[in-house]
């Protein structure tokens, strides 16, 4: 392997994602704790945005604490394809030589990501819950979780540059501080024939296709529902918490849910910070794809159930009552403090 | 048509428990099975050959015992498996890992022709990394095509195809050209049970070996010594204990109490 010359990059760069304008939380939290590993290497957070129209977002990243953003407007970034947005940034982190770069590990960036990491010929950290510098070598020391979550790895890139990670969104606090930033805009030149992709068709926000991991709060019922009719109460719950909604499997079995809103083994693995498992019993397959979630409340008559055993929160009942009892009580607590 | 699946094997991550005294994984007697989501991977190529008529090759890369995936997927419908097994290759990281599937893959291409679509799995649940694929895609600067829930059309002649895929917000429908990278999702296919006549050709099967000798691939790639990214300590998460088994008595006390719990959290989440 060749060595780079390591020593003329500088800085850390965090990926603006957005949607239709307006900035993902989760950059907001990279560039927050950017700001404290920034401070560790002696460097600057600088951020980079690519889209049709992203210029306003510089007043965004420079609340909540970057000095420098860059960004491409080009119609090709309209909306995201992997090959323009890939070139772009490769583009941009080639010029100007950061030594860390972070994106969001969403959807998109963990798409993303993996492309700029080959084509720069670096490392890449995919979806850490961990970022720290190591004070000798002042390498970045990122931590995730393996094999369904039962193993951590610390993860570093010691001879090649830039360090690349996706960072889970809701792992770091976004705090505002305030900064003068500087607004770079920089041109690429697309090669426009390359792009041999397009979108035809775009279904939002749809009971089917939902990715579990981009939300916060996640209630999920299971065969202790009952009946079809009463999972009313889990997404009833959930859009109260401004979360999502999802199932075990059995309950998709049951046609309670469709299979894109299982958590477990064959279904999607989630990390909220809040994870409401309602009549579920917790089985191995379960869990695997949900307990690295930060707070567990579980809901079940049978206190001998399995899933009380990684429970934050256990409460021993029948969901058919304790749920819209719970409704009531959320609906009008967050009520009042707003 | 040609289609190349990459398949990895993996420990059955359901079945792996933590030694919290020891800080290890416990992984005997785990069995060794196709990464779940590269099965769908095989099924659907398997399904579009059947459909447009075709070759489905499959590649792996890991040590002589991965043969046993190769095989199982021979049953499924592949009709050539290759496994890239070579000591070089111990210890890589997903840049290394894509480089040399990637060298692999030109040899299968050298000997079986051009291929139209190359699938793998979302990710792999040992690593759930998901970057072999896209590593994989750029390296043949070829369109990507990440999280495929759905194949809806293809249309030989104009050599396009359809693909619904997840996003974060719902989900939507790409059209691409071939040659094509699609990683898949689960919900993608339902599986089948082998058929007969291809379990039968499954056990006349070869499977062929590539390594360093009989393919282009640089060795100064590969490996724990040519992996950009390393692992400088591995460690069991904190044991989820038994939390707090909340009961005041009435219900209402005991969602009261429930709720104080987790203020602070949904205040720092912006909630309240
Ligand atoms: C290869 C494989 C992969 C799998 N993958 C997954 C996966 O991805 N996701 C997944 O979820 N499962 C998966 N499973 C299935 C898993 O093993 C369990 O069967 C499943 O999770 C059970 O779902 P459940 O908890 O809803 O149902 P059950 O296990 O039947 O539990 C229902 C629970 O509800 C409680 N209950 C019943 N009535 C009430 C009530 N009125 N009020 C309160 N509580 C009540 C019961 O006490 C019980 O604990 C997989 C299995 C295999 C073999
Ligand atoms: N060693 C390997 N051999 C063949 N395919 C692999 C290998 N590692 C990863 N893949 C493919 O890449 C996908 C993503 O893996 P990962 O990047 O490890 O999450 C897997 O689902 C496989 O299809």
């Amino acid at each position: 392997m060749i060595k780079q010359d390591i020593g003329e990059y500088k800085h850390i760069w965090i990926f603006v994602e957005h949607k239709d304008g307006k900035a993902k939380s989760v950059s907001f939290e990279l560039i927050s704790k950017a700001r404290e590993l920034a401070e560790v290497l002696g460097c600057e957070v600088h951020t980079f945005a690519l889209g049709k129209k992203v210029k306003h977002l510089a007043d965004e990243v420079f609340r909540y604490g970057a000095n420098k953003f860059y960004f491409i407007e080009d119609n090709l970034l309209s909306e995201y394809k992997t090959e323009p947005f890939r070139d772009a940034a490769s583009y941009l982190i080639d010029k100007y030589k950061p030594e860390i770069v972070l994106i969001g590990a969403t959807t998109l960036g963990r798409d993303l990501a993996g492309t700029i990491a080959t084509k720069l010929n670096t490392g890449l950290t995919a979806d850490t819950t961990g970022l720290d510098i190591d004070k000798k070598t002042n390498n970045l020391l990122m931590t995730r979780p393996t094999f369904g979550g039962n193993l951590m790895a610390t993860i570093f890139c010691p001879d090649n540059r830039p360090q690349m990670s996706t960072s889970r969104p809701g792992v770091y606090k976004a705090v505002e501080f305030s900064v003068e930033g500087e607004v770079v805009e920089e041109s690429f030149k697309f090669n426009k024939s390359n792009y041999l992709k397009t979108v035809i068709d775009k279904t939002l926000e749809s009971e089917e296709a939902v990715n579990l991991n981009f939300y916060d709060v996640i209630v999920a019922g299971g065969l202790g529902m009952e009946t079809k009719e009463n999972f009313k109460y889990v997404k009833e719950l959930s859009s109260i918490l401004g979360g999502t909604w999802a199932a075990s499997r059995k309950a998709v079995q049951m046609g309670w849910a469709p299979q894109t809103r299982q958590v477990g083994q064959t279904g999607q693995t989630v990390h909220p910070k809040i994870y409401i498992a309602c009549g579920i019993s917790g089985a191995i397959q379960h869990q695997v794809g949900m307990k690295s979630s930060e707070i567990i409340i579980a809901i079940n008559k049978d206190e001998e159930a399995p899933i009380f055993e990684i429970a934050t929160y256990g409460i021993v009942g029948e969901t058919g009552k304790i749920l819209p009892a719970m409704i009531d009580l959320f609906r009008e607590k967050i009520k009042k403090e707003r | 048509m040609h289609l190349l699946v990459f398949i990895k094997q993996v420990p059955d991550a359901s079945q792996v428990r933590v030694n919290y005294n020891t800080g290890t994984l416990i992984r005997e007697g785990v069995p060794a099975i196709i990464n779940p989501f590269d099965k769908h991977a095989i099924e659907e190529a398997v399904r579009i050959k059947e459909k447009f008529s075709g070759t489905v090759s499959v590649i792996t890369m890991g040590p002589p015992m991965a043969e046993s995936s190769l095989k199982e997927a021979l049953s499924m419908g592949v009709d050539n498996a290759y496994l890239l097994s070579d000591r070089v290759f111990a210890g890589s990281d997903t840049l290394a890992t894509s480089y040399a599937l990637w060298a692999g893959a030109k040899k299968i291409i050298e000997e079986k022709g051009d291929v139209d679509i190359f699938l793998s799995g979302k990710q792999a649940i040992d690593g759930d990394t998901a970057q072999t694929g896209p590593g994989i895609a750029t390296r043949f600067d070829i369109p990507l095509v990440t999280y495929a829930i759905a194949i809806k059309d293809i249309d030989l002649k104009k050599r396009t195809i359809e693909i619904v895929r997840l996003i974060e917000s719902g989900a939507e429908t790409i059209e691409t050209t071939f040659p094509c990278f699609i990683t898949v999702e689960e919900e993608i296919n339902k599986i089948r049970y082998a058929p007969l006549p291809y379990l039968i050709r499954a056990a006349r099967a070869t499977i062929k070996i590539l390594n360093t000798k009989n393919t282009k691939i640089d060795s100064s790639k590969c490996g724990l010594k040519n992996s950009p990214t390393k692992v400088k300590k591995a460690f069991t998460p904190q044991k989820r204990e038994r939390g707090e088994m909340i009961n005041k008595g009435s219900m209402q006390d005991t969602l009261n109490f429930l709720y104080e719990n987790i203020e602070s959290t949904l205040k720092d989440m912006g909630k309240i």
